[in-house]
Formats: structure tokens, sequence, C-alpha cells
């Protein structure tokens, strides 16, 4: 079974990044670098988790998760949240927001993929 | 046969009982007791003080020259007190509520307190009062010259008797009228004695009257004969005369110094008027029932030389009733000395209050502030008065020679003191009269008085023969007993009706075109409608309601409980047989004190007087008032101010709290930028260094490609630092300016083959080189950073297929302007507001700018006294720098 995830970050070099450990790892990679039309990029490729970055152009990630869990089918999707200003206030907003895991820059590679697999381990278990 | 010595034992013995007599009603006064002091008998006997010697004598002499017309001096006041009673009232009511302490005051008191016409007033009196004082020696020293007649040592000269008189007067005014030393407070010692010497002159002349009715003439019926058969008995009336004469001594009665002392001053209840209004009459038809007949007698029975003014004496000792005889000099006696004691109080106070005093305080302003001091001061001012008023009398006297009978004498100082009766009874009734007008009013009155009558009575050492017979200077129609010439009516006549008449008239005309004073028209009111304005005067002894409504306000003031423990205490103080304490004077005085310190003095005295009674509120109460609650005001319009001021202050403290969040908050939300800016950078960084030295059988060109981008990674980090510290320099003003001069084309030459260097994009430049060769004197290198930055911009945002930059230099309004075009999308509308500040990007480039650039090139800008603006509408992006030319040139 493949399992597909959907990454969503404005920054190539992480974008770049994240893929190469992910893509190793098995999974099918797809990339994304604007917030505007993030949700119907999601909704489009029915991931079995995302990768969402805070800081986006067109829309903030923190919206976008919302707008997510807003949605019927949506509501049980492993987000993984990442932020560069990993301030604690952030971290609150995006629990409120219905995040899954949270995840602060930089990361080490191997953080990333503990938490992805822990992700999808629940995921699957449900 | 009495011999002078005895004469002189019996009026010592006679003064001495006087003394004792206003010693014991002093001593009585002040325990408390002899509530009969106070009664309107006392009061009523007071008000004969109006039957001087002159009535006592002169009554008799005045009948026997000119028949009945001595009634008129009787009936004068008779007239007054029973038709004028309210009239009277009012004067009283208006004394005691104003507090005034003789005639002057009165007046002075009405127009506006003003002293000029206080001085006016008492140098009125003290004039008119001087003939009157020697009208009381001249009958002392005739009647001593009648027993010295009969005196065997010839002892007796009257030059030196006359003086002896006046000295002794002078003596006993002084020991009598200022013993009390506050003029304000009641006389009750002189009042009483007044009284006994009212009685003594009564009895004795009723005792020669039954004498000559009963003992000379042989009864009722005979007498009667007697008159029938003389002159006198003939009805004859001078009808000018007689007019004249009741209105002048009704006048007088009003008006005299001493007749208001002892009528207004000395009034202990407005009531007594009641009684005294049908006593008082009674009392004067008593000492004039046997005027007549004693004439009668005399005329007939002594020598034709003989004076009338002396039958009173003459008749029983010429009957060999010495005893009588005595008994009658001292009735004679008695009415001098209690005249001249009230007249020289009177006088003697309205000296030392208005003349006296007033020159004191100016000379000795500092002195003043020792009570004890001015105490001594105003008594002797008082004693000084006093001695001067009898020189004045005694020399007016000697040098009137003592011819004119009695009665002409009394009438010259009635006709004087009767020019104040203008300005008293307008002041009382008529709001519109004025100071001016009573000014004016008085001393025309006064000097036609001098003019036509006193002067004339003095002699021909004061107005000369010629004077009188033809006028001053000729003139005729100025001739003093003959203005305007009008001539044969009688002198005394004359005088009245052109003085009084005069007087009257330029009052009424000067209070018409004159204004008067704020205070003025206040005092005019509070006079005019006294009864408005006060209540009537009421006893305070025992009235437990006064004490209930004294505490009711108390407890407004200070508080309930205050309040209680205030009365209470003074209730056990008062020996505590009822819960709320009598308003005794002392406790009065002390609750007062205690009141003025919440509400301040002069409230506190009108709120206790509005209550007691004692005296209603003044117009220098209501002053004060006014006064106190000015200051209230002032202070609580500073406090106003205070809090307009704090809470300005406040409000200044809201704006700069308010500042400080928000650079608080912009500098959370800058860090929380530089943060973000610079954990990017490191993510990728950290990602790709873990990825190479994690990852096994990484491909070479893997390796190059990862290595790179750490690279650029790190010189990313690097620039942004770079940045930040710029930045940050130039924001806190702590860069430095390196001036040099050059010309703008090769600071643009620089700038482009820098910002070109290295890199293979094609961006073509055009410029305008003629346009260019402008010299600047500026911090170079800054000015090239920001070319360097706006080419470098253009060169990486330019989004055409074959990207042009385009720039030119103008002059525009003493403005050196470059443009950077270039030929691309531009900046869209919304995000050309914020392209200026930090970390703003437009779009979602990634290509490695934190958004700091042109943050930096507006600083520096500024700091070069210039400006960079977005020029929008040039087709793509479009950037114009600014530079003032006269900053170049000042610079120069």
């Amino acid at each position: 079974m493949s399992r597909k995830v959907l990454l969503i970050e404005d920054e190539p070099n992480i974008a770049e990044a994240i893929r190469f450990l992910l893509t190793r790892e098995g999974w099918q990679v797809e990339t994304h670098g604007d917030g505007a039309d993030a949700l119907q990029v999601i909704q489009g490729a029915q991931p079995d988790l995302v990768i969402l970055d805070v800081m986006l152009p067109g829309k903030s990630g923190m919206d976008i998760l919302r707008d997510l869990r807003a949605l019927d089918d949506m509501k049980d999707l492993p987000v993984l949240m990442l932020t560069a200003r990993g301030q604690s206030r952030d971290r609150e907003m995006a629990e409120n927001a219905g995040v899954s895991r949270f995840m602060t820059k930089p990361f080490s590679n191997a953080e990333v993929l503990t938490a992805v697999r822990d992700l999808h381990a629940q995921a699957t278990q449900l | 046969m009495a011999t002078l010595n005895v004469l002189i034992l019996v009026c010592l013995g006679y003064v001495v009982l006087l003394f004792g007599v206003a010693f014991a009603a002093d001593r009585m006064a002040v325990a408390g007791r002899g509530k009969w002091l106070r009664s309107p008998l006392i009061y009523t006997l007071s008000l004969s003080i109006y039957c001087t010697a002159w009535t006592f004598y002169g009554a008799v002499g005045n009948a026997a020259r000119s028949g009945l017309e001595f009634v008129t001096i009787y009936l004068g006041p008779t007239l007054v007190m029973i038709s004028w009673w309210w009239g009277l009232r009012k004067l009283v009511r208006v004394g005691r509520s104003q507090r005034v302490t003789s005639i002057a005051d009165l007046l002075s008191s009405r127009y506006g307190k003003s002293n000029t016409l206080a001085v006016c007033v008492t140098i009125l009196a003290v004039i008119g009062g001087t003939p009157y004082i020697a009208l009381q020696l001249q009958s002392i020293t005739l009647s001593f010259s009648i027993f010295a007649e009969a005196d065997p040592s010839g002892l007796y000269r009257e030059g030196s008797s006359v003086f002896w008189v006046a000295a002794g007067l002078a003596m006993f005014a002084i020991l009598f009228g200022t013993r009390n030393l506050d003029a304000n407070e009641r006389h009750h010692g002189v009042v009483t004695a007044i009284a006994v010497e009212s009685v003594v002159k009564l009895f004795a002349l009723v005792a020669v009257g039954i004498f000559v009715v009963w003992g000379v003439a042989g009864g009722f019926g005979p007498m009667m004969e007697r008159i029938d058969a003389s002159e006198i008995g003939k009805w004859q009336v001078d009808a000018g005369r007689w007019t004249t004469f009741i209105f002048l001594s009704a006048a007088a009665f009003v008006c005299l110094p001493r007749m208001f002392q002892v009528m207004v001053v000395e009034n202990d209840d407005e009531g007594h008027l009641r009684t005294a209004a049908w006593a008082f009459p009674l009392y004067l038809l008593l000492m004039s029932l046997f005027v007549v007949p004693i004439a009668v007698v005399g005329l007939d029975m002594l020598s034709e030389g003989s004076n009338p003014d002396l039958f009173v004496l003459t008749v029983p000792l010429s009957q060999g009733k010495d005893g009588l005889a005595m008994l009658s000099f001292i009735g004679g006696f008695s009415s001098a000395t209690s005249m001249v004691i009230v007249t020289a109080m009177a006088l003697s106070t309205m000296v030392s209050n208005h003349v006296v005093m007033p020159i004191w305080l100016n000379t000795h302003e500092r002195v003043g502030s020792v009570p004890g001091d001015v105490r001594n001061i105003v008594l002797m001012a008082r004693r000084i008065s006093i001695a001067a008023i009898m020189a004045l009398g005694y020399f007016y006297y000697s040098l009137s020679g003592g011819g004119a009978a009695l009665a002409s004498i009394g009438l010259v100082a009635f006709s004087g003191i009767s020019q104040i009766l203008p300005a008293m009874v307008g002041g009382l009734f008529w709001r519109g009269a004025t100071r001016t007008g009573a000014l004016a009013g008085l001393t025309v009155g006064f000097v036609l008085w001098i003019y036509t009558l006193l002067l004339p009575g003095m002699g021909a050492a004061w107005m000369p023969e010629s004077v009188l017979l033809n006028g001053p200077f000729g003139i005729a129609w100025l001739r003093p007993q003959a203005l305007f010439g009008i001539e044969g009516i009688d002198p005394m006549v004359h005088s009245v009706m052109w003085s009084i008449s005069l007087n009257t008239v330029v009052f009424c005309v000067a209070s018409l075109l004159s204004f008067p004073s704020p205070l003025e028209r206040l005092q005019g009111a509070q006079f005019v409608n006294v009864f408005d304005h006060s209540v009537a005067p009421r006893g305070w002894t025992g009235s437990v309601a006064q004490s209930e409504d004294l505490m009711i306000m108390t407890q407004r003031i200070l508080g309930t409980s205050p309040a209680q423990e205030l009365f209470q205490r003074e209730a056990e103080l008062q020996g505590g047989r009822s819960p709320l304490p009598e308003p005794t004077p002392g406790f009065l005085a002390r609750l007062e004190r205690e009141l003025s310190g919440s509400v301040g003095a002069a409230t506190a005295h009108a709120m206790i007087g509005q209550i007691v009674g004692g005296a209603s509120v003044s117009v220098e109460d209501l002053l004060a008032v006014a006064d106190e609650s000015a200051q209230l005001l002032e202070y609580s319009s500073q406090l106003e101010e205070k809090s307009a001021e704090l809470s300005r202050t406040a409000r200044q403290l809201r704006d700069a709290n308010a500042k400080l969040t928000q650079i608080s908050e912009q500098k959370d939300s800058f860090l929380s930028q530089v943060s973000h800016e610079l954990r990017t950078p490191m993510t990728s960084i950290r990602a790709f260094s873990e990825i190479m030295r994690d990852t096994e059988g990484l491909s070479g060109e893997e390796q190059t490609r990862y290595a790179a981008i750490i690279h650029d990674e790190a010189l990313r980090l690097t620039r942004l630092l770079d940045d930040l510290l710029d930045l940050s320099v130039l924001e806190n003003g702590q860069v430095r300016l390196n001036l040099g001069d050059d010309t703008l084309r090769s600071v643009l030459d620089r700038s482009i083959s820098s910002a070109l260097a290295g890199t293979d994009q094609r961006l073509v430049v055009r410029r305008s080189k003629a346009s260019e060769r402008i010299p600047l004197q500026t911090d170079l290198d800054r000015l090239g950073q920001v070319f360097i930055n706006l080419i470098s911009n253009a060169r990486k945002y330019c989004d055409a297929d074959e990207p042009v930059l385009t720039i030119s230099a103008h002059d525009v309004g003493g403005q050196l302007v470059v443009d950077f075009i270039d030929n691309g999308s531009g900046v869209p509308p919304d995000a050309r507001s914020m392209i200026f500040e930090k970390f703003a990007r437009v779009g979602g480039d990634k290509a490695g700018g934190a958004g700091l650039g042109l943050a930096i090139c507006r600083e520096i800008m500024h700091r070069l006294g210039g400006d960079i603006t977005y020029l929008p509408g040039q087709g793509g992006a479009a950037f114009r720098v600014s530079l003032p030319l006269a900053y170049r040139q000042a610079a120069q």
C-alpha cells in the first residue's frame, strides 16, 4: 500500500530536504508552495498525511488547518505542522486548530521521520 | 441763708450720689440682676434728657418774655413721640441692626460707610453742640450768681466761676462718660443716673410750681385770675415763629447727638418706645405745667430788672424759702449735668471714632496690632474730646458775653443740629438718597446756619455790624438776616427757613443727579426696608427654643455627634439642669468660634445672629460672607484646575503607555520575524547536513548539490545578519556619514558594475549620461548602496522577457531626483504601501531576500536628507530617489 504525504512548504530547499527523507522511507511525496489554494490541493490529493508550514504566502498554515478541520472527511487526517517562529503561542493556536503534531524549525531529520511514522501508525490503527 | 460754700458742697454731694447710682446700676447690670434697669420707665425718663437747664430755667424766662411761645419747645417732641412713633421705631431698629454708635455713625453707615460724611456730621454736631454747652454753663453760672448776691463773703466772680463750672463739668463728664470703654455696650449706669436726674428736676420744678400756686398765689382759682390779668395769658400766636419752633424742637429731638444716644444707642427694646410714646409727652406736660404760673408770679413780685430766666430760683428766694431754692438749684444743676454728660459722651464717641481714630490709625498702622494700645488711645481720645468740647462751650460763652437769653441760645443749637434731618429722614425712607446728596445738603444747610444765625449771634467780633446791615461787601441780597432781599422776618425763622429748605432741595437734587456706590445701594436697602431684613430683637434669657435652633444648625455644620458633644459639654458646664445649654453670651461666643472653624467667621456670626436675633445681618456681615465664599470658590477652582491637570497628565501617561505597548508589540513582531528569517535557512542547512552525514551512498552529484544548498543558505544567513545590523545602526541614528565629493554619474557607474557583477543575467541599463553630470557632496558609499539595491531588485524581480532598467536624473523643485524604472509588471498597488517596511516581501519569491533591502534604503535616504518613494503609473517597478540640492549646496 502506497503511503502518500502532501508537503505544503514555500521554502524550496526545505521542501527538497523533506522530500528526500520521506521518499527514502517509502512515501510518495507531493509538494505545494502556496497557501491560497492549499485546501483544494489537499482535497484533490487525498494524502495519508499532510506536512504544513505555518508561514505561507497567500494564506497562513493556521487558517488552512482550521478550514481543513471544518470539512467532514478531513477531521482525522494527520497533520504535522512546521513553524519557524517557534513561540508557545503558535503551538497553542495550532493545537486549538486541531493539529496532530507540531514541530519547530530547525528540526532533526530523525524527529521528522519519527513523527511521520507515529502519525501514520496512529491513523492506520484507528 | 445758703452760702456759696454750702452750695458747692451740695453740688458735690449730689454728684457723688449720681456716681453711686451709676456704679450700683452698672454692678447690677453686670450681675444680671435688676430687670427694672431695662424697663420702659427708665427709658422714658432717660429721654427726658431733652429737658436741659434751658428748659428748666429758660422756659419760664421765655414765657415771661414771649408768652405761650415756650410751649412750642414741648410740642415738637410731643408731636414726634405721638404721631411719628413708627418713624422712631424704624430709626431704633436700623440703629440696632447696624450697631451704630452715634448719629454720625448712622449717616456714615447709610451712605456707604462714608467717613467724610461722618466727619461732617461730627463737626456739625460739635459746632451745633457748643452753644448748647455754653447754655448749660450760663445757666449754672447764673444760678450761682443769684446765690452769690446774697452771700456776704463776696468771693464770687463771674469770669472765674464760669471757668470752674466748665472744668468741673468736664471732669464730671470724663469720669462718667468714659468709665465704660466700649461705646457699643449700653451704659446702664449712666442711663440710670440720668433717669434719677430726670426725677430730681421734675420734682424740683413741680415743687416750685406748687409753692407758687398754693403758697404765693393762694390756690388754683386766684392763680388763674393772675394769669388772665398778665400779658402772658394773651393768646398771641405768631404762626411763623410757632411753626418754626415746633419744627425745630421736633427735628432736634430726633437729631441731637444726646437724644440719639439715649433713644437709639442705649435702647434695649424697641417695645419701650410704645410706653415712651405716651409717658414722655406726659413728662413734658408736667414739666410745662407750672411754667406760666411761675413766670406770672415772678413778673408780679420781682423788680423790673430781674432776669426772668431765673424766676425758678429767685421767686422762692424772695419768699425766704432757701430750702426750696436749693432744691430748685439742684433741679437746674441736674438738668445741666445730665445734658453735659450725655452730650459729651455722644460727641466724644463721634470725635474719637470718626476723627481721632482714623487719623491715629493712619499714622500708627503697626502699633494698632496690640489691642490694649487702641483701647487706651480710644479712652484718651474720648477724654480729650470731652475736654475740648467743654473748652469750646466755655469760649463760646465768653465770646457771646453770656448776654443772649437762654431760649435763643438753645434755638440756635437746635437749628444747627436740625441740618442733619433731611439726610437722616431721606436715608431712612428714600432709597435714592446718595452720599453726594447728603454731603451737599448738609454743607449748604450748615454754611447757611453759620452765616445767618450762629455768627450774627456771637457778636460784632465775628460778624461786623456793617455786614448785618448792608451785606458782605455791600451786597444787599446777601445780608445774613435778609437773604435774597426777603426782609421783615424774625431772624430765627429766616435762618431756619432758608437753611432747612435749601438743605432739603440740594439734598434731593444732588441725590437725583448722582449715582450711589454698590455699598450705598445695599445699605440704602437695609435702611429703608429694615423691617423686611431684620427680625424684631428678642431677649435670649431662658429661651430653649433658641438652643434647639442652634443645635439643629450646629449639627448641620459640624455633624451630629460633634455638635451633641459640644452642647452636652456646655450644658454640664452650666450646671446640667437641662439637656440643652442656655444660650448665654459666653456660650454663643464659644459656639461662634467653633462654627467659624468650619464655615468662616463672618458666616458663623451671621448664622448665630439670625437665630439669636440679637442683631440682624448687616451688609458688612454679608460682604464678609461673600468674601469667604469667593475664597472658597477660588479654592475650588484651584482644585478643579489641579484635577484637570491630573487628568491631562493621566491622559499623557495613557498615551505614552499606548505608544510603549505599540513599540513593544512592534518589537515582538520584529523579533518573531527575525526568528523566522533566521530559522528558515538554518532548517535547510541542518536538514541537508544531516542527510549528507547520515545517508550512505549519495551520488557525487547529489553531494555537490546539497553542499551548494548549505553554502547558499549560509550566505543568506550572513546577508541577513549584515542587513539587520545595518538597519539597527541606521535606525538608532548611530551611523556616521562619510561625506565625499563626486558626480552622480560616477556613483551610478560604480553601483551598476557592482550590482551586475558576477551574474549572468541580462539586465539592460539605459542611462542618459549627459544629465548625470551633477556634482554631489554626500555619503557616496551609502548612496551607492541604495542604487545597488535598486538595480539588484530590478535584476532579481523584473519579470519582463528582456528586462530593461531606465535610470534618469532630473532637477525637480530644487531637488535632485533619480528615477529607476524597469519594464516588468511592477509592484501591485496593494503592496506598494508596505514595500519599505521591514520583512516585507512581494510575492512568493524565495531568492534569498529577507525583505530588509528597501527598508534599509529608506533609512539611508532619510539620513542623507532625501527620500525614496515608489512611482506609480510608470509601467514597471519604478522607484524615485530624491536628494536635496540645497543639502548639497549647503554642504559645500
